[in-house]
């Protein structure tokens, strides 16, 4: 299942007021470890789904929430929880990073 | 991507050759040993495809008269090796037992066994290691500029280095930053001659030589950079917004620690051709070559070490 994807003007509505915990996946076309990330977080989707929704922002189209968030790094991957940063992980450090992210808020 | 089972469904193959790593070595190696008929599984780690997918455009890779982007070079050459049946794993090594025939690598929690391994683990980004930098990463500083220059637009940025990698990371940063400044130990670079007089001729960049960065400020962003000029000892704090670091790499060579020779830096040391102490073990890339340290050349390696892993397998049969 692709990870879907969300933008500047529905992060909002789709990432913060979710009621599920969301981890977003700041990424562009032309980077290389994002790439990378890609089959991972689609498999993490899948496995978690019901217990966080995983999404991906493009950076270039999406430079305000980009900005907002200070992410000068891709990919940068942070999860939100009711309205909250809960914690972020910069750069692809494969499946083991990321399910360590993802135990902060599933038990 | 692999799965649990999928690995565990692997457990009881004894593979001809394992090959750790995913660089041009890596996959150059399973290249070779999947024409050579080599039952091959190349475990190539979470991080997959080494220095190059950190990269943008590659102009001395041969056969490429206009250039390919790193990422793309690095998909051709999994591509290539997986269409002669390489097995490839995205997963990392995470111990190994060089004691035992076969050999057994730990990957997920799971044996993988093997008559003989490649090692081709490569190099890592060396950071600075100064206070600031640490907290700082991914706020500002970064040691991917093909990664991270577009967040730069129209801002100041320092580059720390003189090599051919730093000489890339300014150029790059040049199409977003107003200002770049490389930062260099010494009084001169060991780039190579092209790479040295596109910087020279980029009106965007300054130099400034015998200077080392000793602490980077600040709280959420970078906010001063205090740098120490080494032949006057003075320092003085430039504001800037970025900072990309490209003064070179460390061998990954921990996992290999006590059990095949390494050196005082922790590069594997080859004993004849691609030959470690360990017989069955054979090394390639970036983990033993301290002096070129060239895709071409790593993909050389990996040639000469799949070469000497199948004549040593058709002798061991």
């Amino acid at each position: 299942m692709a990870v879907n994807k969300v933008t500047d003007s529905n992060f909002d509505q789709e990432v913060l007021k979710n009621s599920l915990p969301v981890m977003v996946d700041f990424y562009a076309d032309w980077c290389g470890p994002c790439k990378m990330a890609e089959p991972v977080l689609e498999e993490l989707s899948e496995s978690y789904k019901d217990k966080i929704l995983v999404v991906k922002i493009n950076v270039d189209e999406n430079p305000q929430t980009a900005g907002k968030y200070g992410v000068m790094s891709i990919p940068t991957t942070i999860l939100f929880k009711a309205e909250n940063e809960i914690e972020r992980q910069v750069g692809f450090g494969g499946k083991q990073k990321f399910e360590e992210l993802i135990r902060k808020v599933v038990t | 991507m692999q799965d649990k089972q999928s690995l565990a469904s692997d457990t009881g193959t004894i593979w001809d050759t394992a090959i750790i790593g995913s660089g041009p070595a890596g996959l150059t190696a399973g290249i070779y040993t999947t024409r050579g008929t080599l039952k091959t599984v190349i475990v190539g780690g979470s991080s997959w495809g080494g220095q190059l997918m950190l990269t943008s455009e590659v102009d001395n890779f041969p056969g490429f008269p206009e250039g390919i982007m790193g990422p793309t070079l690095m998909e051709n050459m999994k591509a290539q090796a997986i269409r002669f049946g390489a097995k490839f794993i995205q997963e990392n090594v995470t111990a190994v037992d060089f004691s035992k025939r076969p050999f057994v690598l730990t990957v997920h929690g799971s044996p993988i066994t093997a008559h003989s391994v490649i090692i081709a683990t490569g190099a890592e980004t060396k950071w600075l290691g100064v206070p600031g930098e640490k907290e700082l990463i991914g706020r500002g500083i970064s040691s991917c500029a093909p990664c991270d220059a577009p967040f730069f637009k129209e801002k100041y940025v320092l580059v720390v280095g003189g090599g051919d990698s730093a000489m890339e990371e300014a150029l790059v940063l040049t199409k977003y930053a107003t200002k770049v400044t490389i930062i260099h130990r010494k009084g001169e670079f060991r780039a190579s001659k092209v790479m040295q007089e596109k910087v020279f001729e980029n009106p965007k960049i300054r130099i400034l030589w015998d200077s080392e960065v000793i602490e980077i400020k600040g709280k959420i962003k970078i906010e001063e950079i205090i740098i120490k000029n080494l032949k006057t000892d003075e320092t003085k704090t430039i504001k800037a917004d970025g900072l990309f670091v490209a003064i070179g790499h460390n061998p990954s060579s921990s996992i290999f620690k006590g059990l095949i020779d390494l050196d005082e830096k922790g590069y594997v040391v080859p004993k004849i051709g691609s030959k470690t102490n360990v017989e069955g073990v054979f090394v390639s890339g970036d983990i033993h070559d301290h002096v070129y340290k060239q895709a071409v050349t790593a993909a050389g390696y990996g040639c000469m070490a799949a070469m000497d892993a199948i004549n040593y397998i058709s002798n061991f049969q």
